[in-house]
């Protein structure tokens, strides 16, 4: 443990990628956005459902986790430094466009895939991923709260309910599954800290 | 003449190069088509369940019954865990406000005459699987055998899960498509589809259907059962409760 604290304290060759909130930020909604799927594994797949049982803890348990995933988030608008990470993730330049073209070809060299602080996947994965939680917690308040709102509405909701929480998984493991390809972006997240040739490599257009 | 836009001191310009907030309209966008998806949602439901059916049907590794209304039951338990009882140690019991309390054993059910009725079964949560045959013993006959007495008005049901309950009011309980189910789709009922012995109330949502069967008592008023305390209508008719318009399914 302290060997590692030492190893990141020289700040000879290492950047600072992201602060505590940022860190914190991530590491509260990735905990909740996991109790979320596994909660809905025990919820949906029946194998798990006979494992478990005690249904209604179970959705207790879903729901909590569901409403308070949004929450992380918010309150980390309170710091400039998050609130500007927000902004990198939002804004498009020309050097995405190239970055999504060379995705889309399955073109893996460096030089076609420029990237300033975040490259393009990472921002289209952060818009998107908002966005669907969004909609599960809609369409989840509406299955939850049923005398809300009108007749076929809660079916309706259950139904993109369960296909988009397929979606997401799908899209969660390979989020995960690049995490753990690249320990170095991992350790950034955990440590806040990259080594200045990383970011070169991986995030040729960021100027820290 | 200068055409160039002039620097007003005092008129903040933009920032160069800030990019197109294009993070904001794909997290607006999603959102967009999850509201599309829920209005768009029985139309689609509808395509998918039959497309699904008709996959289930050719796929022999059971996947498609993991996607969403991919066909067949769902698994719901409210108890952490539920005992096994087979024919040496199942009991149901008839009590409450009848002549002649009774015990019967799985044989015992066996042996009187059975009823097969097949019916969609429809659960209020939206998953319906059609033609679904159910096998057992009228609830009535076993009503009328224990003798139940004028002052009662509705049955109560217990379950050796420990926990869920069902009522029916007395009229309900002696409908003939209502039965003490001992076979589902022509196999015995196993474990996880509330064997050895569950409810069968064909024209109500599936929570009427109590699993794990162990208690009817005769009573005097309808008492709401499990889910009804949480909000699911206790006369629970198939289309007509729970704000549904499900097609009727007996």
């Amino acid at each position: 443990m302290s060997l590692r604290a030492e190893a990141h304290t020289p700040p000879v060759n290492e950047i600072r990628r992201f602060g505590p909130v940022q860190r914190w930020v991530h590491r509260t909604t990735a905990a909740l956005m996991g109790v979320c799927v596994v909660t809905a594994a025990f919820l949906y797949i029946p194998q798990f459902a006979e494992l478990v049982g005690r249904r209604e803890l179970v959705v207790r348990v879903h729901e909590c986790a569901g409403l308070a995933l949004p929450v992380p988030v918010l309150v980390g608008l309170v710091s400039r430094h998050f609130r500007a990470d927000l902004g990198h993730l939002n804004r498009f330049g020309p050097h995405d466009r190239v970055w999504l073209r060379a995705a889309l070809r399955r073109d893996k060299r460096r030089s076609s895939r420029p990237a300033a602080k975040f490259n393009a996947g990472q921002k289209v994965y952060a818009a998107w991923i908002a966005g669907a939680s969004l909609v599960m917690l809609g369409t989840g308040l509406i299955m939850w709260f049923t005398h809300l709102t009108p007749l076929m509405w809660r079916t309706s909701a259950t139904f993109v309910h369960d296909w988009l929480a397929l979606t997401i998984g799908i899209v969660l493991a390979g989020h995960i599954g690049m995490a753990i390809a690249d320990p170095e972006a991992r350790g950034g997240l955990r440590t806040g800290r990259v080594s200045r040739e990383w970011a070169e490599r991986e995030h040729p257009l960021w100027r820290p | 003449m200068n055409s160039e836009p002039s620097e007003e001191p005092g008129t903040p310009q933009p920032p160069p190069e800030r990019g197109t907030p294009v993070g904001r309209r794909v997290l607006l966008g999603t959102i967009g088509l999850g509201a599309l998806g829920v209005v768009a949602a029985p139309t689609l439901q509808r395509v998918l369940e039959g497309f699904l059916g008709a996959a289930a049907d050719k796929d022999p590794t059971g996947l498609t019954g993991l996607l969403p209304n991919g066909g067949g039951f769902r698994y719901y338990s409210v108890a952490s865990s539920v005992p096994h009882k087979n024919a040496t140690n199942y009991r149901l019991t008839v009590d409450g406000l009848v002549d002649r309390p009774k015990t019967y054993t799985l044989d015992d059910l066996r042996a009187l005459p059975q009823t097969r009725l097949v019916k969609d079964v429809q659960c209020v949560t939206g998953w319906r699987v059609p033609g679904t045959p159910f096998e057992g013993v009228r609830l009535s006959r076993l009503l009328d055998a224990a003798g139940v007495r004028s002052t009662a008005g509705a049955v109560r049901f217990s379950c050796f899960d420990g926990t869920y309950s069902e009522s029916l009011t007395l009229d309900q309980a002696r409908r003939s498509d209502v039965l003490v189910a001992l076979r589902m789709q022509d196999k015995n009922i196993g474990h996880d589809h509330g064997g050895p012995v569950r409810l069968y109330v064909a024209p109500m949502y599936f929570y009427k259907s109590a699993k794990w069967l162990s208690g009817i008592t005769v009573t005097e008023h309808v008492k709401p059962g499990y889910w009804e305390d949480r909000g699911y209508d206790v006369d629970a008719w198939v289309g007509h409760s729970n704000g549904r318009d499900d097609e009727p399914t007996s």
